[in-house]
């Protein structure tokens, strides 16, 4: 068996575990308010919605290694569209992120059937290839680590209030709606990234389960972040070292790491409940 | 002269096509202690979340601190705490001492402690507030509510839920940050039994407002007399207490 000494010695895998430690990093983060929030099917949503632009960014003739940054633009303006349909009175949130990605999955689907040219590409998203990901999305996932982490730095006050409640936040002169456009938009930038790592299909569980363990663990907010941050990270590093060794997809691998972690917390519990 | 701290002028405000507050003009001046009264679903919650800027208004203007609502910045100047504590997360991992200092962007560990023991719940500083009873909760939300050291401090229904001692308790603290401190107070309530005993000044709504002016001008005045009956009005004013003190 290929033992880990070698396997870090590949420039593809150097750059695969950076890549993931970044994506899980934004993710796990950003899933913390998200799932407080009620909000965790929005990275489902954004996910769908990424397959629609990767389809119309490849129709339009991007090259491949440019996809990435090419969509983002394209799910940021749907994640606007997604809060201001729940502007309206008689739209759930959970609606408004179920129209907005049938959208994106209805387009990508359609405008896979225009041509079989570029279909394998469009394919290759929805299951994602972290091992494939290149020097330019590398620095795309630098960029964004650096731009989300920062933004939660800054308005972590206004964050941490408008998730307890967004009256009160309000209450307080909170500019509540800047900070659910500034969540969104965040999300959605997560969602683009965590695509190449988890593929289209999985996106969610990169937003939705290292906070869900870290907050069976959890003292304070501060600590449930960092503790879904840690989760994330080492879930990512393994399932990327595993599937390399196992020759299993990398996606899949890291998303069974997570669901591991959380089973495991949860017996933890449940057995330390039951010695009490 | 007294400063307003809160002036409404028409405030009219609707929900789907139908008024819930219909042309409401009131005043709260510094240092007043004001009883906010009215059957459910009169605009009480509403006419607060509208004074601070949580509903918009369709007509008429709000100004707080003698300024707009809309260029009002000192939010610092107000503690408000909101009615629906029931519908708090249970889930939520913040822990009091973070809860107490939500949203602040200063924050300052002598006024946290002072607050903490202030309440009683200094012991409780490290704990989940999905973790607390009801009663520990909604004395972490208060001591939020007074935290950054506010004029002004605003109650939607605060003792609903508190065992007669806590409301007592409640009360009399109340009545102190008013007494001793100036601090304004707006208090809304369904305890109409108990409001006379501390609030000076009561607005009774109805959607408009039905009274609004001194306690002692609500106790004799015909038109409420009128509106009550004798009965309800005699227990309101509490000149039952009076009875019973002078047989």
């Amino acid at each position: 068996m290929i033992g880990l000494g070698e396997i870090l010695k590949y420039e593809f895998v150097q750059r695969a575990l950076l890549a993931g430690v970044l994506t899980a990093a934004v993710s796990s983060v950003l899933g913390v308010f998200l799932v407080l929030r009620r909000l965790s099917l929005i990275g489902d949503g954004l996910a769908h919605i990424t397959f629609g632009s990767v389809a119309v960014v490849l129709l339009i003739g991007f090259s491949p290694l440019y996809v990435t940054v090419a969509a983002l633009p394209l799910v940021m303006l749907s994640s606007l569209a997604i809060l201001q349909l729940t502007r309206y009175k008689r739209i759930h949130g959970d609606a408004a992120i179920g129209i907005i990605s049938s959208v994106g999955i209805a387009i990508g689907i359609i405008l896979a059937s225009f041509s079989g040219g570029y279909n394998v590409d469009l394919l290759s998203y929805l299951f994602g290839n972290i091992l494939t990901v290149t020097q330019t999305e590398l620095l795309l996932s630098f960029i964004v680590f650096i731009v989300v982490i920062g933004t939660v730095i800054f308005f972590y006050d206004d964050l941490f209030a408008v998730t307890f409640d967004e009256e009160l936040a309000k209450s307080m002169g909170i500019k509540t709606k800047r900070i659910n456009i500034i969540l969104l938009l965040l999300t959605a930038v997560a969602a683009v990234l965590a695509m190449k790592v988890t593929g289209i299909m999985l996106v969610s569980a990169l937003l939705i389960i290292p906070p869900l363990t870290a907050l069976q663990l959890s003292f304070s907010f501060k600590t449930t972040i960092i503790l879904s941050a840690v989760i994330s990270i080492f879930s990512v590093i393994n399932g990327i070292i595993f599937s390399f060794i196992l020759n299993l997809p990398a996606g899949g691998t890291i998303v069974i790491f997570n669901v591991a972690f959380l089973l495991i917390i949860f017996g933890a519990k449940k057995i330390l409940h039951l010695q009490r | 002269m007294s400063v307003n701290l809160i002036s409404t002028e028409n405030l009219t405000f609707c929900f789907n096509g139908v008024d819930a507050l219909s042309n409401i003009s009131f005043a709260v001046k510094k240092g007043d202690y004001v009883g906010i009264v009215g059957p459910n679903g009169s605009g009480k919650s509403t006419l607060i979340k509208n004074i601070l800027g949580i509903l918009q208004p369709q007509k008429g203007s709000i100004s707080l601190f003698g300024q707009p609502l809309s260029s009002f910045r000192q939010w610092n100047k107000i503690g408000y705490l909101p009615q629906k504590l029931n519908a708090l997360n249970t889930n939520f991992p913040g822990n009091v001492e973070e809860i107490v200092q939500l949203g602040l962007r200063n924050k300052n560990a002598q006024n946290l402690e002072q607050v903490l023991n202030l309440m009683g719940i200094k012991h409780l500083s490290s704990r989940l507030i999905g973790e607390l009873s009801y009663g520990e909760q909604q004395r972490a939300m208060l001591a939020h509510a007074l935290v950054s050291r506010p004029e002004l401090l605003v109650f939607d229904e605060p003792t609903t839920a508190l065992d007669p001692e806590t409301r007592d308790i409640f009360y009399s603290l109340t009545e102190e940050l008013n007494r001793a401190h100036g601090t304004t107070i707006v208090l809304i309530t369904h305890d109409i039994g108990s409001i006379g005993k501390y609030a000076r000044n009561l607005l009774y709504l109805d959607k408009k407002v039905i009274f609004a002016g001194t306690f002692e001008d609500f106790c004799t005045s015909p038109d409420m007399t009128g509106l009550f009956g004798p009965m309800s009005q005699h227990i309101i004013c509490h000149q039952h207490d009076a009875l019973e003190s002078n047989p």
